[in-house]
């Protein structure tokens, strides 16, 4: 057995489906923003936005919240990467605020260049905040310099290394798709017929991202893949990933547009999964010294703030499940303008 | 300058500017609460013109608090890696349970509040505006937890971790129950309450000066005028009953909050004064004993003063006192300006007094300065520490970034937050001008 049955192994996998569903449900929306430019019209561009209306910032609130849970299950590892990686993380947090208020503000006034001015942040702010997350992903996976006390040795160029980088390309390739995919679902006529033209060619090259990130991993990461020899079944992971890929144009060309984005939704769960397993137990990786790599033990809270947060997380989960699917039910269906929206 | 003060400055800053939207979000909540449960209750279209306006202020306010909110919660991380190493296992729950209790609720059904008036029935849309109202205050809740924990801490024990020491939970309740969490959290949701509360009364006032949208503005006044004058009067409760906790367990903050020095000499309460730190003195305007009356039942019991701690166990006194005086002094006066109002509506003479109106118009900015200075003399009186009595601020810094990276991201966050503040301001006062009826006229939305 590759996994400990103890708390930090159910807070492992407890802190990963948080920034699982972070990925799986604001992927789309960063992946809306990264493909807004695309659309030419006005109308065409407030669908786009308005297709991520409702929901884009309770997605967001999966990051905060994952953040909360890494802070106090892992309080080491919330304190290394974040002052470690500081100017990759504020530029994120800045990414982030642009985005958040290019949406709120960008249909309020009627005037092409301020219109503009918000659609360049919005779409900007969505690829940078994506771009970030994969090579932040990157590092921990191929390992950082740390010291004994766990502090971040390098500098903000350290982490813009080719295997971050091509991580980081691929985690926007990932949304980009997710986001393509959510879109043939939300939008209808015209601009329909124009995504799901984009789906395609956004699939395309995720898959060539991904093999070309599978190549490097496996070349220059090799310790990414050691639990996975460990425990071959687990190789139904990335079989998983690939099928749900493949069944994506399939549903497409169905007309079951809900189903491919589940599909697409599936893969992301099935790549995280992957990377979870190949991480554990380590939070982050220390190159070249390993042993100073934050582990799921020698990065936790006590046992005590363990139990007390996994309490916590038995009430307020199924809650926040039950608010999630209620929110996305009752805004089903293709998204329309009225005098509400954004 | 050093990184200590550049990520206080950078803090300050953030939270400050941040901080400017949460109370507008807490007490408007309750608003919309209101407003829509009258609509429910008579079906006049007024109110329901009132909840779709305020709805839609609402919405842009959410907008900035949680744009300006997520650079908060990773923030401890970024400049304060060893107070997060230090305090996770405490600290860490709070915001965690901020997350899973209170913001997925509010920004969940935000959706409905602002997306859903032709999506649900009106009873669910009334839900939806209880669940975020209920979700903006459960996050004031454990926010405040978190931070009463930082300045009375109880619950924990200090153990060795590695090569150093940090806190670690021994009783939750005692961490959630602190001896501050009560009196302080009740103090801050009644400055929320203030906050939209003459916020409402503002726009209000604007609008019968104007002589436009006057039963609109008649009726949402009422209704402020009811929650500013309970708000403001409670004040005085609670915040008697928090300078009583800091008495007991703070007292370096409250001798700071009065400029006394003495260590052990009864004390009086400065109207407004200027303390002189190099002297140990403070000259003003005081009534003399009252503070010790206030603390202790007796003008001469002694109440321990600056003196008393070394003086690099001293918070900056007079910054102190002045941001202390300052949410005194507005607080003094909101109670006044509600009194003024719910007095005039009694002689049922309020929409015709002109002068009062417009100072209305211009008191929203009261009780936003007035919660600002609390946080201020509150977060800088409990200085040298970041966690009372347990760690320096001094030694909770990153240690891996430099000064040079704080002066970047700072630079930024303040060009972006002026930018940001500017747009607020423009789009808020515009949707003002507009106000509200539009909805009606277009036949948008459920009808009575």
């Amino acid at each position: 057995m590759i996994f400990n049955l103890d708390l930090n192994t159910v807070w492992f996998f407890l802190v990963g489906a948080l920034f699982t569903g972070y990925a799986i449900l604001d992927g789309f929306d960063l992946g809306v923003g990264a493909l807004h430019l695309l659309t030419k019209t006005n109308t065409d561009r407030r669908l786009m936005i308005n297709s991520i209306g409702p929901v884009w910032d309770g997605n967001e609130v999966w990051l905060v919240t994952g953040g909360g849970a890494l802070f106090a299950a892992f309080p080491e590892v919330y304190a290394t990467a974040f002052s470690g990686f500081y100017m990759a993380f504020m530029l994120l947090l800045f990414s982030l605020i642009f985005r958040a208020v290019a949406i709120e503000f960008r249909s309020k006034r009627p005037s092409p260049r301020w219109r503009n001015f918000w659609d360049v942040s919005f779409s900007a702010g969505s690829v940078v905040s994506a771009l970030l997350i994969g090579v932040a992903l990157g590092n921990i996976a191929r390992g950082v310099p740390l010291d004994g006390d766990h502090e971040y040795l390098g500098s903000f160029w350290t982490l813009l290394n080719p295997y971050a980088l091509l991580v980081g390309i691929t985690t926007v390739a990932l949304f980009v798709m997710h986001g393509a995919i959510y879109l043939v679902m939300k939008t209808e006529d015209g601009l329909q017929s124009a995504v799901r033209g984009w789906v395609n060619n956004t699939i395309i090259v995720f898959i060539i991202c991904y093999a070309a990130t599978t190549v490097a991993t496996l070349l220059y990461v090799p310790n990414m893949t050691d639990n996975l020899r460990e425990a071959p079944f687990l190789f139904i992971l990335p079989i998983l990933n690939m099928l749900a890929i493949a069944n994506i144009p399939r549903e497409i060309h169905h007309g079951r547009e809900f189903r491919a984005f589940l599909s697409s939704g599936a893969s992301m769960a099935a790549l995280l999964a992957l990377f979870g397993i190949g991480m554990y137990p380590n939070l982050i990786l220390s190159l070249p010294e390993a042993a100073n790599s934050l582990t799921i033990y020698t990065a936790a809270s006590s046992v005590k703030t363990l139990e007390i947060m996994l309490i916590i997380a038995a009430l307020g989960m199924p809650l926040v499940i039950a608010y999630t699917v209620s929110i996305y039910w009752i805004f089903r269906g293709k998204v329309r303008l009225d005098a509400g929206s954004y | 300058m050093s990184v200590e003060l550049l990520s206080r400055i950078q803090f300050g800053l953030t939270i400050g500017f941040h901080y400017l939207f949460p109370p507008l979000s807490i007490g408007l909540g309750l608003f919309l609460v209101i407003m829509e449960g009258l609509y429910l209750k008579t079906g006049q279209v007024v109110y329901h013109q009132m909840t779709r306006f305020w709805v839609k202020i609402f919405g842009l306010i959410f907008a900035l608090g949680v744009a300006t909110g997520i650079v908060m919660e990773f923030q401890f991380g970024t400049n304060w890696a060893t107070y997060s190493r230090f305090v996770g296992d405490v600290f860490g729950s709070a915001l965690a349970a901020e997350g899973i209790f209170a913001f997925f609720l509010e920004s969940g059904f935000l959706a409905i509040l602002l997306f859903g008036w032709d999506k649900v029935k009106p009873r669910t849309h009334f839900i939806a505006t209880v669940a975020v109202a209920l979700g903006a205050h459960f996050s004031a809740v454990w926010i405040i937890v978190a931070n009463s924990w930082q300045q009375t801490p109880t619950g924990h024990h200090i153990v060795s971790f590695g090569d150093s020491v940090r806190a670690e939970v021994v009783d939750f309740w005692q961490v959630v129950f602190n001896p501050s969490f009560l009196d302080r959290i009740s103090h801050t949701l009644m400055g929320a309450w203030q906050a939209a509360a003459f916020f409402v009364i503002s726009v209000s006032a604007f609008y019968l000066l104007r002589k436009k949208h006057v039963e609109f503005a008649r009726r949402s006044i009422k209704i402020a005028l009811v929650i500013a004058v309970f708000a403001s009067v409670m004040q005085l409760v609670t915040g008697h009953s928090s300078a009583s906790t800091v008495a007991a367990t703070q007292p370096a903050k409250l001798a700071a909050f009065e400029g006394h020095y003495p260590a052990d000499e009864p004390a009086g309460l400065y109207l407004f004064g200027w303390v002189d730190e190099d002297a140990e003195k403070t000259i003003g305007l005081q009534v003399p004993g009252f503070l010790s009356w206030l603390v202790h039942g007796d003008a001469d019991a002694p109440v321990t003063g600056l003196q008393a701690f070394a003086p690099d166990d001293r918070p900056p006194v007079n910054l102190v006192f002045q941001s202390y005086h300052i949410m005194v002094g507005i607080g003094m006066a909101l109670i006044l300006l509600s009194l003024a109002g719910t007095y005039a509506w009694w002689r049922k003479s309020l929409f015709e007094l002109k002068w009062l109106l417009t100072i209305y118009v211009v008191s929203v900015l009261l009780p936003q300065i007035a919660n600002q200075m609390g946080w201020f003399s509150a977060e800088v009186g409990r200085q040298p520490w970041i966690v009372y009595g347990i760690l320096r601020t001094s030694e909770a810094l990153s240690r891996s970034v430099t000064s040079g990276q704080v002066i970047t991201s700072l630079v930024l966050f303040s060009i972006i937050y002026v930018l940001l503040g500017a747009l607020f301001v423009f789009l808020l006062n515009e949707k003002i001008q507009h106000g509200p009826g539009d909805e009606i006229a277009e036949g948008e939305g459920h009808r009575a």
